[in-house]
């Protein structure tokens, strides 16, 4: 009998479950990965001869409704940062399936580590600019967190796992399959009452790490030439506490405006998360116009010399 | 009794856990070489770990087990309802071993049926490392061989598919890529099969899908056999083959 080591096992194992395709035009080639309703592999579309990806339910019977509702809603998000869904279905075995673009790239988080606080920041506008074009379609994610957000090579960005993702249109209604992240997961979310300000908490979440991570680097290694960049942290700190409010409404009431007041920050004006004291606006305000200022003075400082000059 | 010998696999296979309490002696004696192809293994390791016997008395104990486990009739008692099948075998192999020992070491020398077919040197270079570094409990090497068992009864039920199909180059693919292909220093890629095997890459992926999907059929298969209800054999495939949706909420 053939033996098997504990890699082939482990490989065999793994492929003993892929789902079986073959009723399709799809071929699956390998898991890429898991989460707490399906499997997302990376598959070949026979008849446009493409790479696709496939997210199967990880059991026959289980999940069918919600892996259903999540492709539906895929389906009604056009956009760049949403991965735009091609076929859905169900197996011989009773499993359901969506078929969708592949997603290429690193997480989020893993992009982040590598780009300087301004670069940081202009991604996660991009994350916002994406939650909030759902929020406008009545959508809300309610599990946004860096594993569930894709950077591509190009800083595309994609918000993946709309599992969780349900109708915002009746605020206040409870929900009632419980499930969200630790740590991203509004308190409310917890008691089962979501509304957009719980995708705002998660987006404080995720802004907090961001933050944390410029805030644990020595300042010569932060990033130059970049507006954000040599500006005290304490305005991001607010728009995080801001974001992240125990009480939804003491939160930014939604995304647009979280994501606005974070671009503020990076363009180096006030923001309305902060008081800020005089010398800091002072100290700020310099430091955003100095060109300007320095013009000015050069200005100021030519006529000087042109004035005794002439003398 | 031939457990262990290739060509013993049927091509289509029954519960084994009914036939063993079947009236008919030969489908007892048929189930009975299957759950030693499946489980000699395991005991052998579980006796080895749990109970530290040398490789000598280990092996003695594994024959004895199965040799009055088939006159006994033993595993004819099992209950559905009470336990999965392989716990089942687990607990009779605990039972075994405290309370017959002593007659089982009292019998080795003097005979008994002997399995003959048992590769006892192969599983004890297996086991050398783990019992070395002490690695993972007796219980998680038990279910571990008991998997690694299911699966290689698969991969040998697929080599005789592909040979009954008159697709040997689709086993010889599955061969290179998804068994010996993960310890490679690097696995070999479609096209280098393609080359070796003189096919189009478009063939070997259809080769590998078939053979793929024949083998996943063949493990569901193994692992129906050794269930007594359509519950047992979910959660038994749940269990070896990926994670539950309860486990993973």
């Amino acid at each position: 009998m053939t033996w098997l080591s504990d890699r082939a096992l482990g490989h065999l194992k793994s492929m003993a479950d892929l789902p079986d395709f073959s009723a399709t035009r799809y071929d699956i080639e390998e898991e890429i990965g898991r989460g707490g309703m399906g499997i997302v592999f990376r598959g070949r579309d026979r008849e446009l001869a493409r790479e696709v990806a496939v997210k199967v339910t990880t059991w026959p019977g289980a999940d069918v409704d919600r892996l259903r509702d999540e492709a539906r809603v895929l389906a009604a998000l056009e956009h760049p940062g949403i991965v735009a869904v091609h076929d859905a279905g169900r197996l011989p075995d009773g499993r359901a399936y969506y078929v969708m673009a592949i997603v290429r790239g690193e997480r989020f988080d893993e992009r982040a580590a590598r780009v300087t606080l301004a670069d940081r920041l202009r991604l996660f506008d991009r994350v916002c600019d994406t939650v909030a074009f759902a929020h406008a379609r009545g959508i809300l994610h309610l599990d946004l967190k860096p594993a569930n957000i894709m950077v591509g090579p190009y800083g595309d960005v994609r918000v993946l796992d709309w599992g969780l993702a349900r109708l915002g249109s009746d605020p206040g209604r409870p929900i009632t399959h419980m499930a969200g992240t630790e740590g991203y997961m509004a308190p409310e979310q917890a008691r089962g009452i979501v509304d957009e300000r719980s995708d705002v908490y998660a987006l404080g979440a995720i802004l907090r790490g961001l933050v944390a991570a410029e805030s644990a680097l020595p300042s010569r290694d932060r990033g130059s030439g970049v507006p954000a960049t040599g500006r005290p942290l304490r305005p991001l700190h607010s728009i995080v506490m801001r974001a992240m409010a125990e009480d939804p409404t003491n939160r930014y009431a939604d995304v647009a405006s979280l994501a606005a007041d974070v671009r503020r920050f990076v363009d180096g004006h006030a923001v309305d998360a902060y008081r800020e004291p005089a010398l800091e606006r002072i100290a700020r305000v310099g430091r955003t116009y100095r060109t300007a200022i320095a013009l000015v003075f050069a200005y100021l400082a030519m006529r000087i010399v042109l004035i005794f000059w002439g003398r | 009794m031939t457990a262990g010998h290739p060509d013993a696999f049927p091509l289509t296979r029954h519960s084994v856990v009914r036939a063993i309490a079947s009236a008919d002696p030969e489908a007892r004696a048929q189930a009975y070489d299957a759950i030693i192809r499946s489980y000699w293994r395991p005991v052998y390791a579980y006796i080895r770990m749990r109970w530290r016997r040398d490789p000598a008395d280990a092996q003695d104990l594994t024959q004895e087990f199965f040799t009055r486990a088939f006159e006994k009739e033993y595993l004819a008692r099992y209950d559905a309802s009470k336990a999965r099948f392989r716990t089942f075998v687990r607990t009779c192999l605990e039972a075994f071993l405290s309370k017959d020992y002593d007659a089982a070491h009292r019998r080795k020398r003097g005979g008994g049926a002997r399995i003959e077919s048992l590769d006892f040197a192969r599983a004890d270079a297996d086991l050398a490392a783990h019992l070395r570094s002490d690695a993972g409990d007796p219980e998680s090497w038990f279910r571990r061989e008991w998997t690694r068992a299911l699966f290689a009864d698969a991969v040998a039920r697929l080599h005789a598919e592909c040979d009954a199909a008159g697709r040997p180059q689709a086993f010889e693919a599955f061969v290179r890529y998804d068994i010996d292909g993960p310890d490679a220093p690097v696995r070999p890629t479609y096209a280098a099969l393609a080359r070796d095997l003189g096919m189009s890459v478009t063939d070997v992926t259809n080769q590998l899908a078939w053979a793929r999907r024949t083998f996943r059929a063949g493990v569901l298969d193994a692992i129906r056999a050794f269930c007594a209800t359509d519950e047992e054999f979910r959660a038994e495939a749940r269990d070896l083959l990926g994670a539950t949706p309860e486990d993973a909420r």
